[in-house]
């Protein structure tokens, strides 16, 4: 059974990685969506909503093309400094942040184009840039319905199998994360091993679906 | 010198229809009173004037101070302005509390000031305006009038150069209004403030103007035929 706690570990540090690397990405990208407007917003929405629908495996080749040993950026890390991206860890980490990220990216867009723009306007006619405007007024607003898209990313992170699979492959105790650990113990026929994996996988999902529902805005009181 | 000198254009798309603002008016007077129908463009003028939207053309001058010339290339943002602005729901931070709405302006940078930070001048309005009891409640907890001194305290407390006000008695009933007038006039003849206020009640124009701006289509208008007379002349 230790191999399914190594399994669960990698799968919240990789899942754990990738939320906070959505968190900075979505929110900021969200944020720019939200407030800009400019020709081809509607098809970089599209663009960046691709993750959610299209198949993993698809989505898990197109990461080989770039980050693979051939890849445009993998050979160039490779050559330059070394860095074999391909089968470690950190390459689940991007696998999983690029699944996961539509649901922070949205999720952060609605939040903020909820927030009053004239509470932005407030703020800067009170003398304050618009740094402060972000971290003092629209961030707080927009907090819930983004933590909500977060938990959301997170437990998407933790599921991930296609295009981990594809770009980090299964080895033990390295990036075998455990979506993909249930796979090889069925495959195995080892069927204790696979009932405890996805014992553990389900009371993981149900913890993170429980706290996210708990965010959901439609239940934010008034205040926020 | 005029204490008023407004003169914007600005052209305004909203799906189909299209609309032109070219609004124009010199002032002596320091409280003014931009008067007219709902849709006149009353509020994107006040809007213009404090920076947080951008005219086409034109030039604002309050009180000597030039805060945007087309001509001169000259456009100081909203924050470099120092114009106070009461919004007309009151815009007020609904995740703060009436204090730190207060002490907003006061904090510069990325954090918003704590419950109980000090603030003397935030304090000070406080009691001017008879908020204590309310100082640590959030704004959806409090009444009409107590919101709108917030936000004029909000405002007040940078010490503004001007003061803008967006319909500030729209939203409360009518006996409540003519206290909040009186108090406004005479906070106003204490600070000495340029004064710049939107309405479309007649009784606000009788009892606050010291010069009229009537708005209509986007264009400033010569006055309709039984619109009110300012309680004191024009030029002061």
């Amino acid at each position: 059974m230790s191999e399914a706690w190594v399994a669960l570990a990698l799968t919240l540090k990789v899942a754990g990685w990738a939320t906070a690397i959505n968190l900075v990405l979505g929110v900021a990208v969200g944020h720019a969506m939200a407030r800009w407007r400019f020709p081809g917003r509607d098809l970089l929405d599209a663009v960046l909503t691709l993750p959610m629908v299209m198949p993993p495996t698809v989505l898990g080749y197109y990461l080989l093309v770039v980050i693979g040993s051939q890849g445009v950026i993998g050979a160039w890390l490779l050559q330059h400094f070394g860095i074999r991206l391909i089968f470690t860890w950190q390459a689940a980490v991007i696998a999983a942040t690029i699944v996961a990220f539509p649901l922070v990216f949205k999720a952060a867009r609605a939040a903020f184009e909820q927030v009053d723009p004239q509470l932005e306007d407030a703020a800067r006619t009170l003398g304050i840039g618009e740094g402060g405007v972000f971290f003092r007024v629209s961030l707080p607003l927009a907090w819930r319905g983004i933590l909500a898209g977060l938990l959301l990313s997170f437990a998407r992170a933790l599921g991930e199998f296609g295009a981990t699979l594809m770009v980090a492959g299964s080895i033990a105790g390295q990036t075998q994360t455990l979506s993909i650990a249930v796979y090889e113990a069925v495959q195995a026929g080892q069927d204790d091993t696979a009932n405890f994996l996805v014992a553990v996988t389900s009371i993981t999902c149900v913890a993170v679906l429980l706290s996210a529902g708990r965010l959901a805005p439609g239940r934010v009181a008034a205040r926020a | 010198m005029a204490i008023w000198d407004v003169r914007l254009r600005r052209q305004l798309r909203h799906e189909a229809s299209r609309f032109e603002l070219d609004v124009q008016f010199r002032s002596d007077a320091q409280r003014v009173v931009l008067h007219g129908p709902s849709g006149a463009g009353k509020t994107q003028t006040l809007r213009l004037i404090a920076g947080i939207g951008r005219p086409d053309a034109g030039r604002v001058a309050i009180a000597g101070r030039t805060l945007f010339d087309s001509d001169a290339g000259l456009d100081l943002s909203p924050q470099a302005r120092r114009i106070g602005h009461v919004f007309q729901d009151y815009a007020l931070f609904p995740h703060l509390t009436v204090r730190q709405n207060i002490a907003f302006a006061l904090r510069r940078g990325w954090r918003n000031p704590g419950r109980r930070a000090a603030a003397p001048e935030a304090d000070r309005w406080i009691e001017q305006f008879h908020l204590q009891a309310v100082a640590g409640h959030y704004p959806h907890q409090i009444s009409g009038g107590q919101r709108q001194r917030t936000a004029l305290a909000r405002a007040l407390v940078t010490e503004p150069a001007a003061l803008l006000l967006d319909e500030p008695f729209a939203a409360l009933d009518r006996s409540l209004r003519q206290r909040l007038r009186e108090e406004l006039l005479q906070l106003q003849a204490t600070l000495q403030l340029p004064l710049l206020l939107i309405t479309h009640d007649d009784d606000d124009v009788r009892c606050l103007a010291q010069a009229v701006v009537h708005i209509d289509g986007g264009r400033v208008v010569d006055r309709p035929a039984g619109a009110p007379a300012p309680r004191q002349p024009a030029a002061t």
